[in-house]
């Protein structure tokens, strides 16, 4: 085996990495930019080398500086993870010129698959079904409208060097066509620099299905089942689990030889991953491969059991693979959640910032084993920065059941604390309480159909109100009950008297302005809260200095998160975050009367959330605009991101053009 | 008897309907509470005690002599907070618009008075429309009696004043002299002159609420150390700030029973201070994560943001914290943030409550704004509060500690008990670059030797040493130790006993 791999990524891929190679006995060598001196990743390694500045183009990228650090260390592989250099067939290349193993499949694969265009001819050759569709780029406009009709509408224009959604058209309207052709075949020029686009038919609810491949230099290439990754978020995957609920026995079959069958045209390597889009009527088409490890391969490795990274490695050595087809079985369910810094509330941008709190799920709690697997790389006071990909982990769940999947999913977010940086688990959850998603019924389209473009985490809807308020008057009496021990001494160190009070157990919870009556009291060593005419009885080791509330609510375990706030309680649960006060009965009558005030109205005011660059404004001056429109477009972290309306109005005035670079909370325009 | 007993109840009735059905309303559609129901949000559940309820005013002037109300405007008395007695006036703007006659003076001093004796805080409630003008000077009088006793009070017992609707005119200087002046948002205001006034005489068209609303004094003049959303949410906050502040100056501050670990570590403390010099961080992090259950009391959070005070617990009992805050101006002192910080520290010095610095400080702010304003006396005011204080006092340097700032925040010199300092810690004159600029004049043309001796210098300084080595610095600790070690200092400085030499009193430049 070797002796030492080094490890040309970051986060949570490359500590994954080094967890493996260490079970191995093997030497892990990180590499680092200045901007990840004390990573996760770094500290894990045995051994460690410094690769450049914090823009990956001139570390993570940087092969002079890598091969470099190869040198330095003797290492005798090289594994890239996911990104960065994973799908570089002249860095393989390099490497095998330097006589160091590169730990995933040869160039000439790489390259093959790496062609958009190319590797569906190379599909079609193999007997793969790909989309209808022309691979071929269009000379020009005239020719995209004829194929169109051809085809029929609705149809794909998309650039053959694309990828991460740019450079892609949806045409629903033949009137549009030629617009959209010359549209695309800008961008695919100023995006990538190939011009080059081609025409397919575009599939009305689609989901995403992947087959993992593994294949071994002797031959022998399996497949391990399929991946359904179609909760995505602008082409981006969000929510991944294996098996699918949609494929049958059958279809895996067929996928799976046709992955086979795809791979072995390529005379495939390592571990890979084909990638299909299937129709409703549970047709399946080739979409790409990709030649590396997958972000969301830990769910492949929860239902058989095989460590992937593992399995990548013994292939690069060259040992044959130990099991065959039969061998594999697809056991239970796993579910993996992206958590991304990234804020729901506007519009899902990225967030960056350090990580003032960070506190992963427990893995077990009252000896009830959880199945969460975490794949972190992250410790609470690192910094979210704009260098890098804004995923901070991946939370991993398994179960026997779907459904059991999606329930340790659902408490371990619950348990997941993150603050500083604006985070989707609040979105995580809304999803996997979605009855939709629930009953399965995916396409790529979900959360742009359930959700729209943004998610708003206290307006979330709740399965049962009275269990927060319950919980929260349990919390507000221990903390309570720890003011009667208030002590206080003279300087001459007598403990000065104090009068008797009691609690009143009567109390009235105010929850996002709705007003719920309880009444809490001891109960041998629980705390009974009465909700209107519904009773609760509530075990837990609570003390106030936690954030995480775990107990047993009614025999049933149960986490939430809930954080003193001045006068109020910031509780979150499932997706919700709610505002929560405890008050006398006397204080909240009071309550009630007051007039309300009148907040002051800021929507009028479209804010930079982030520093970043304006590139365009949707609007002029004067023009009429509806809640959710897009009003700008602006570009933060290398991205692009639209900017909404939150109400209706006019465009009163507009304070900057593009071009303008923008700071946090800078204004761009008004409505009125 | 029976008869006696029923007049009782009548004349009761009576106290309690206030200025009547019509100006309760009328004061509940402002958004505002009544004197009497803000006493039972601020007290524990039947414990106040009220005194002069039948008082009455003996003005005859002007047709006043038709015009009774029991009580006269103000319900007084005294009760608990969490079991622990306080004194309490609360001002009904119901009656005579809260205006403060003779009778409604000696109904304040008289619990004032009392408070004294027992050794227990006073909490005005104020919402008053200024002086009973129908009783002229007796009327002023009265004012004065209060004043006197605000003053004498000082420093004994703390005093808090909470202003839930008009305070103007003299009326002001009551609150002025008490502790600490707490708002509620749109529903008070306080000036000494009003919009009217203020136009008439330097024809300035202004608002209540620029002149002297919530906003302008927690973010323009400092008056103010907090203002809440509501008369609700007021009162609730009232409770969980009495609950940090010790009886009287005979008691040290209470302690509220906790499980947050004494020793808890803190490891993302040790990436908190950038590597960067010049990048700056959020040092309310580093507070909340060495006080017991992240719970900090922040005062006057939206004035002079470059230093941060406020109350928090270590092993449950009160400590008070100053911070250079680097987020704002670097960090730096300017006349705003040491005024802020001395009153601060003279507060915690008055009442037995330990002092915790953390040092982030770059200098005294430049500029002839700052100088001409007086700088050199306002800053003196932080330097004169932290050395005369005789409460323990804990020094954590963070990083920057340059020239007069690092003496006036917490240094050992100036008798602090305990200083600490981080790994990151640079304590110098000034900055390398600046300094270097002086020491080597004769090479600043040469940029590459500047480099060098700025290297130099950086290389004796930026570490915390040197000033280790002359002991001006007790030890160096790790970042995520710092909770434990402080409160190991605090325990050990328990039986601390400090004597000033016999003087009247010191003469603090004001």
């Amino acid at each position: 085996m070797f002796k030492s791999i080094l490890v040309a990524n970051r986060g949570e891929i490359a500590c994954r990495i080094i967890r493996s190679a260490r079970r191995l006995g093997i030497k892990s060598i990180a590499v680092y930019s200045e901007a990840d001196r004390g990573a996760l990743h770094v500290d894990m390694a045995s051994d460690s080398v410094c690769i450049g500045p914090a823009q990956a183009s001139e570390s993570y990228l940087n092969m002079d500086a890598i091969i470099e650090a190869i040198e330095e260390t003797g290492a005798e592989a090289v594994h890239p993870g996911y990104g960065f250099l994973s799908e570089n067939a002249t860095f393989a290349e390099r490497l095998a010129a330097a006589d160091v193993t590169f730990i995933g499949p040869g160039p000439d694969a790489i390259r093959k698959m790496g062609d958009k265009i190319e590797s569906k001819k190379l599909a079609q050759a193999a007997g793969v079904p790909t989309v209808p569709g022309y691979s071929d780029p269009l000379s020009g406009a005239a020719e995209a409208k004829k194929l169109a009709g051809d085809i029929g509408y609705p149809v794909m224009l998309k650039a053959s060097a694309g990828g991460g959604g740019k450079g892609m058209r949806l045409v629903e309207d033949p009137a549009k066509i030629e617009d959209a052709f010359k549209s695309c075949v800008a961008e695919a020029e100023s995006s990538f620099g190939d011009g080059r686009v081609f025409i397919e038919k575009f599939i009305t609810t689609p989901r995403h299905i992947e087959i993992q491949v593994l294949a071994d230099s002797h031959g022998h290439t399996l497949h391990l089942g399929e991946r359904e990754c179609s909760i995505q978020r602008r082409h981006q995957k969000v929510i991944e689990e294996a098996p699918s609920p949609f494929v049958t026995e059958k279809m895996r079959a067929a996928m799976g030889e046709q992955a086979i069958a795809l791979s072995e045209a390529v005379d495939y390597v390592s571990a890979g991953t084909v990638e299909f889009i299937v129709d409703a009527d549970r047709n399946f088409y080739f979409l790409e491969m990709n030649t590396r490890l997958q972000v969301e391969h830990p769910v492949t490795e929860l239902v058989t059991g095989l460590d992937l990274v593992e399995q990548m490695i013994r292939i690069a050595y060259g040992e044959e693979l130990a099991f065959g087809q039969d061998d594999i079985r697809m056991e239970g369910w796993a579910m993996e959640s992206r958590i991304y810094a990234e804020d729901p509330m506007r519009g899902f941008l990225p967030s960056i910032g350090r990580l003032v709190r960070y506190r992963e799920p427990v893995t077990s709690a009252f000896g009830i084993t959880k199945n969460v697997r975490m794949d972190g790389g992250i410790n609470e006071g690192d910094e979210i920065n704009r260098f890098y990909d804004p995923m901070i982990a991946k939370l991993v769940t398994n179960g026997d059941t779907r459904e059991e999947a999606i329930r340790h999913m659902c408490w371990a977010l619950d348990e997941y604390y993150i603050r500083g940086v604006a985070n989707n688990l609040g979105f995580l959850s809304a999803v996997m309480h979605h009855p939709r998603f629930q009953r399965g019924e995916l396409s790529t389209n979900f959360i742009a159909d359930e959700f729209g473009e943004r998610f708003i985490p206290d307006q979330t809807e709740h399965k049962d109100l009275d269990l927060i308020v319950a919980v929260t008057g349990a919390v507000h009496r221990i903390a309570e009950g720890k003011l009667l021990g208030l002590q206080s001494r003279n300087l001459s160190g007598n403990i000065m008297s104090k009068q008797d009070i009691h609690l009143d157990d009567k109390k009235v919870v105010v929850l996002n302005g709705t007003f719920f009556p309880i009444v809490t009291s001891d109960a041998n060593g629980e705390i009974a809260v009465r909700v209107r005419d519904r009773n609760f009885r509530i075990e837990t080791d609570w003390s106030p200095r936690s954030p995480i509330f775990a107990g047993a609510v009614n025999g049933e375990p149960i986490s939430l998160q809930i954080e003193k706030e001045g006068s109020h309680y910031s509780v979150q649960h499932t997706g919700l975050t709610a505002h929560a006060r405890v008050m006398s009965p006397l204080a909240a009558e009071m309550l009630g009367r007051m007039p309300e005030k009148e907040a002051p109205d800021t929507s009028g005011q479209l804010t930079s959330p982030m520093p970043g660059l304006l590139v365009s404004l949707e609007v002029e001056e004067g023009q009429d605009v509806k809640i959710g429109e897009p009003l700008a477009v602006i570009e933060a972290m290398k991205m692009e991101n639209q900017l909404f309306a939150e109400r209706d109005g006019v465009v009163a005035k507009i304070h900057l053009t593009p071009g303008d670079s923008l700071d946090v909370g800078e204004l761009i325009l008004e409505l009125r | 008897m029976f008869d006696i007993i029923r007049q009782l109840e009548e004349r009761r009735a009576r106290a309690r309907a206030g200025g009547g059905k019509k100006r309760v309303e009328s004061q509940h559609a402002r958004g505002k509470l009544t004197a009497r129901e803000r006493i039972d949000l601020l007290l524990d559940p039947e414990s106040f005690e009220e005194w002069d309820m039948f008082v009455e005013h003996r003005s005859t002037d002007f047709g006043m002599d038709k015009s009774h109300i029991p009580g006269d405007g103000v319900v007084t008395g005294h009760g608990t907070i969490n079991g622990r007695t306080v004194f309490v006036y609360s001002q009904d703007f119901t009656v005579f618009g809260g205006s403060l006659s003779e009778t409604h003076a000696e109904k304040i001093c008289k619990i004032m008075d009392q408070a004294m004796k027992v050794g227990a805080p006073v909490i005005g409630l104020n919402d008053s429309g200024g002086a009973r003008i129908q009783e002229g000077v007796s009327s002023l009088a009265g004012y004065a009696e209060v004043f006197a006793r605000n003053v004498e009070a000082s420093g004994v017992v703390p005093q808090i004043s909470m202003i839930m609707g008009p305070c103007a005119g003299g009326a002001v200087y009551s609150p002025a002299t008490t502790d600490f002046v707490f708002m509620v948002k749109d529903t008070s205001y306080m000036f000494v002159t009003g919009p009217d006034v203020v136009k008439t005489v330097t024809h300035e068209d202004v608002t209540q609420e620029e002149l002297g609303g919530a906003t302008t004094h927690t973010t323009k003049s400092g008056v103010s150390d907090m203002a809440f959303e509501t008369d609700i949410d007021a009162l609730e906050q009232l409770r969980r700030f009495m609950d940090f502040l010790p009886a009287s100056n005979l008691e040290y501050p209470p302690v509220i029973p906790t499980d947050d670990p004494p020793n808890r570590q803190e490891p993302s403390l040790d990436s908190l201070v950038p590597e960067n010099p010049n990048e700056p961080y959020d040092v309310k992090e580093l507070i909340v994560k060495l006080l017991d259950e992240s719970d900090f009391f922040e005062l006057q959070p939206d004035y002079a943001k470059n230093i941060i005070i406020g109350y928090g617990r270590m092993e449950g009992s009160t400590v008070g914290i100053v911070a250079n805050q680097p987020m704002v101006l670097a960090g730096c002192l300017d006349i705003d943030a040491s005024v802020k910080a001395a009153r601060f520290i003279r507060f915690c010095d008055c009442f037995n409550i330990p002092i915790v610095m953390l040092v982030d400080v770059p200098g005294f702010l430049p500029g002839t704004q700052q100088e001409y304003a007086g700088l050199i006396r306002h800053g003196a005011k932080l330097l004169f509060a932290f050395a005369e204080a005789t409460v323990p006092k804990v020094t954590v340097i963070t990083r920057k500690a340059y020239g007069g700032a690092y003496i006036v925040m917490g240094s050992k010199h100036l008798r602090g008990d305990v200083n600490y300092a981080w790994p990151s810690a640079e304590i110098a004159v000034m900055g390398s670059k600046g300094a270097v600029e002086i020491i080597f004049r004769q090479d600043l043309d040469d940029a590459e030797k500047i480099k060098e001796r700025e290297q130099e210098y950086q290389d004796q300084f930026a570490n915390p040493f040197r000033v280790g080595a002359r002991g001006y610095i007790d030890d160096v600790i790790m970042p995520h130790n710092t909770r434990w070690r402080i409160i190991r200092s605090l325990r050990m400085l328990k039986t601390k006993k400090q004597e000033l030499p016999w003087k009247k009193h010191g003469n603090i430049p004001l």
